[in-house]
């Protein structure tokens, strides 16, 4: 969609300001004249929700940094004390740990979008690619924050999670003391976590940038996942989708207000209330909810380089999904098969969440290695096998088409020539 | 079709794998919702509750336990037990605490001041170990959100959008009322005593409350269930102290989001009433 500008600058300092740097021109470009299709729904507004959240976060954090110490005697007591003493702590404080689950819940949501309307398919492949490295950062963010308050389940979890590093064959021992510092997790393990909590967001607002900018060149994928053919198609991004956006945004912000003025303690677990005891292991060790997926993964292979393996893999996996999935058609909406096979990967994903918080055995065990066979038997043979055995439903001429109906044919009225002099 | 008896079929393993821990639970001593004055999405301490709560603490719990977190001062801070400054000053007066070093770099004692922290019963772990049969009594200034119990399904699935968050407070006042005999064919250990919902059923701490252990001002009864109840409410405000402005506050964030929203909605349909999409 990258086509000609149409900026122009409103005064003599703008236009002397465009001569030298033109990223008021990039700005107007990418965020109001920018073309959208003009049939995007509401699934379509969760980039807009994430880049509000991670704002957030990187905001709040900035905020809970001045008051936090990184060590291991002070830091559950900072913690405590930017919730009791400083003013609104609380408040910084809830938003911070509440906004990660948000964060997650709304990339997860953005995913599924993604994976059900193809939007990882040619032209995108480098914008999904990148979406699941910001995904991988996410992880390690949210992993080592979660370290710092210094709980117990902020050492034990530290604790198996790094541990997996041992199962590297011949150098695992070593790396995982490399990355603890030592011999064991103690303060200089906290001290590079909270180091590198600091820093992996602003990677992951570069990586944000270069997807927004992957985006940019083919433009959005939309419901119907037809290409955008022509002007008609689409609808500049300023007022339509700022307004459109603006207005989800509002309405994720009362459920994570919810969240952190009525319930914000729910999302995460008691235990890391109790300051981190190196001797005393609680009984369930067990990760944030948005990780529990993958743990599920993780403890359903009885080996235990098997399950590192198998769970990197499955987000590895995702990287490959672009190649794997063979079919032309875009949106699951004209795919009657890979539709109904979509949303029970929704399902086996959600077990295997389910399961990540329950112990690894009995029957918890046999449906966890089951849904952990079917999350690999969805990308490596279902996908494959249904992009060659489906006929796909007849998809329609064009955007415009599909919105306004066969009778429209033609030249749709004028209204959608107007908006750029509005707004 | 067989896709979607295949879903279906998922969707029942599902629901039993959910149902299982629920029923397992239910066997051995359960915890018991309780109705509390900071409960809901209006909840506010009740004032007399915790400056009762607070005198057990004072006269029992600190004997063993530490409150590290809290300072004289908060407790006439507002959304807590209120007590008057005068109070606070005379609660805070009756401690005697270890400043210093003085001129010439000696640690001296002092009577307590509002801006001090409470007092610890015991100079460190060890000694607080030492002073109980090998068990550590725990700092209780965040006790009441540092403990749960199992909600099975489907209450947790609840619990996320009811704003139920007195899961501490509930295990607390379970705890406390829960001494009992020890069942005959359980093995109990020489100095630790049974406990209904404690995890283990054993605990190294002896049952704290005694029918009229304290005698409150306000002459109330101190049965040990009232003294349970109270002293579980002041160690909820204990460890949350601003829990009354946040649920405040909160009210008035949502309705103003939800006014917002409308307005957002409205120039959203207004703009978009010009294209058909
Ligand atoms: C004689 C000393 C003593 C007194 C007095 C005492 N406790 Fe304890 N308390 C202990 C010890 C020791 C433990 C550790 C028990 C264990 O780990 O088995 C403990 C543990 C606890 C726990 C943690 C239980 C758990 O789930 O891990 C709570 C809560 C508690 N006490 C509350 C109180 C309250 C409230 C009072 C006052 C009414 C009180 N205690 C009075 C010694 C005491
Ligand atoms: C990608 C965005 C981020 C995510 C997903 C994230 C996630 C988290 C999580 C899960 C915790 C633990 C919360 C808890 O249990 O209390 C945490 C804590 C913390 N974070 Fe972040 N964070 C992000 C950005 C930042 C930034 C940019 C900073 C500061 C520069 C920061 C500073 C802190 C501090 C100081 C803590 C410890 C205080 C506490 O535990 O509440 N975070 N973070």
């Amino acid at each position: 969609m990258s086509g000609q500008s149409t900026y122009t600058p409103g005064s003599g300092f703008a236009r002397w300001f465009d001569e030298r740097l033109p990223i008021m021109r990039l700005m107007h470009d990418s965020f109001v004249d920018f073309p959208n299709p003009r049939n995007l729904n509401y699934w379509w507004t969760f980039g807009g929700i994430l880049s509000f959240l991670l704002v957030t976060q990187i905001i709040t954090g900035i905020i809970l940094a001045m008051h936090y110490t990184p060590h291991v005697d002070f830091a559950f007591g900072s913690v405590e004390r930017i919730m009791r003493n400083v003013n609104y702590g609380w408040l910084i404080r809830y938003s911070h740990s509440v906004g990660a689950s948000m964060f997650f819940l709304a990339v997860y949501i953005h995913m599924g979008r993604g994976l059900y309307y193809g939007s990882y398919k040619a032209p995108r492949e480098i914008l999904w690619i990148l979406g699941v490295i910001i995904y991988l950062l996410m992880m390690a963010t949210a992993f080592m924050g979660y370290v710092l308050p210094w709980g117990q389940m902020s050492f034990w979890g530290a604790t198996v999670i790094t541990n997996l590093f041992s199962a590297i064959p011949l150098i695992g021992t070593g790396v995982t003391e490399w990355l603890w510092g030592g011999f064991a997790i103690d303060n200089p393990t906290l001290n590079r976590f909270f180091s590198l909590h600091y820093l992996l967001p602003f990677m992951i607002v570069g990586v944000v940038i270069l997807h927004i900018w992957a985006l940019h060149v083919p433009g959005s994928n939309n419901p119907t996942g037809v290409s955008v053919k022509d002007k008609e198609d689409t609808l500049p991004f300023h007022p339509y989708y700022t307004v459109k956006d603006g207005f989800a945004v509002v309405v994720f912000m009362i459920l994570f207000a919810y969240f952190i003025f009525f319930n914000p303690n729910i999302l995460g677990d008691a235990v890391n209330y109790v300051p981190a005891d190196p001797l005393s292991t609680p009984p369930h060790i067990v990760p944030e909810w948005y990780l529990l997926p993958f743990y599920a993964i993780l403890r359903a292979i009885p080996d235990k380089l098997g399950g590192v393996v198998a769970m990197f893999g499955s987000i590895a996996v995702l990287a490959m999904l672009p190649w794997l999935d063979r079919s032309k058609v875009r949106s699951a909406v004209f795919r009657p098969i890979y539709k109904q096979f979509f949303w029970i990967f929704i399902i086996v994903f959600l077990i295997l969440g389910y399961l990540g918080s329950q112990p690894p055995e009995g029957w918890y065990l046999l449906i966890s290695r089951i849904a952990t066979a079917w999350y690999f038997a969805h990308f490596f043979l279902i996908l494959p096998l249904i992009g060659l055995l489906e006929t796909p439903r007849p998809l329609p001429e064009s955007i415009t088409k599909s919105v306004l109906g066969s009778a429209a044919g033609g030249a749709p009225s004028g209204s959608a020539a107007s908006p750029e002099t509005k707004g | 079709m067989a896709i979607r008896s295949a879903c279906l079929s998922l969707g029942i393993v599902l629901a039993l794998a959910l149902a299982g821990p629920a029923q397992a639970e239910s066997g051995s001593g359960k915890v018991e919702t309780q109705k509390w004055s900071f409960g809901g999405f209006f909840g506010t301490f009740d004032r007399a509750q915790l400056q009762r709560g607070f005198q057990i603490v004072k006269e029992n719990c600190a004997a063993c336990h530490s409150l590290e977190y809290v300072y004289f001062r908060n407790l006439g801070e507002p959304g807590g037990p209120e007590f008057s400054l005068e109070e606070v000053k005379a609660l805070a007066a009756d401690v005697e605490v270890i400043d210093g070093p003085d001129e010439a770099g000696d640690m001296f004692e002092r009577p307590g001041l509002p801006s001090d922290l409470m007092p610890s019963p015991f100079a460190n772990d060890n000694a607080a170990r030492a002073s109980n049969g090998g068990a550590m009594p725990p700092d209780l200034s965040v006790i009441a959100k540092s403990r749960t119990y199992k909600r099975g399904f489907p209450n947790w699935l609840f619990d996320l959008f009811t704003g139920y968050q007195e899961q501490g407070a509930d295990y607390l006042y379970a705890l406390l009322i829960g001494y009992n005999e020890a069942p005959a064919e359980f093995n109990l250990l020489e100095g630790l005593s049974y406990n209904t919902v404690f995890p283990g059923h054993q605990i190294a701490m002896p049952s704290p409350l005694f029918e009229d252990g304290v005698e409150f001002n306000d002459g109330t009864k101190a049965s040990v269930e009232q003294m349970s109840r109270d002293v579980s409410a002041f160690l909820m405000w204990a460890a949350e102290p601003h829990l009354e402005a946040r649920k405040r506050m909160g009210f008035q964030v949502i309705i103003f989001l939800i006014i917002f929203a409308g307005l957002f909605y409205a120039t959203k349909k207004k703009i978009w009433s010009r294209v058909k999409h």
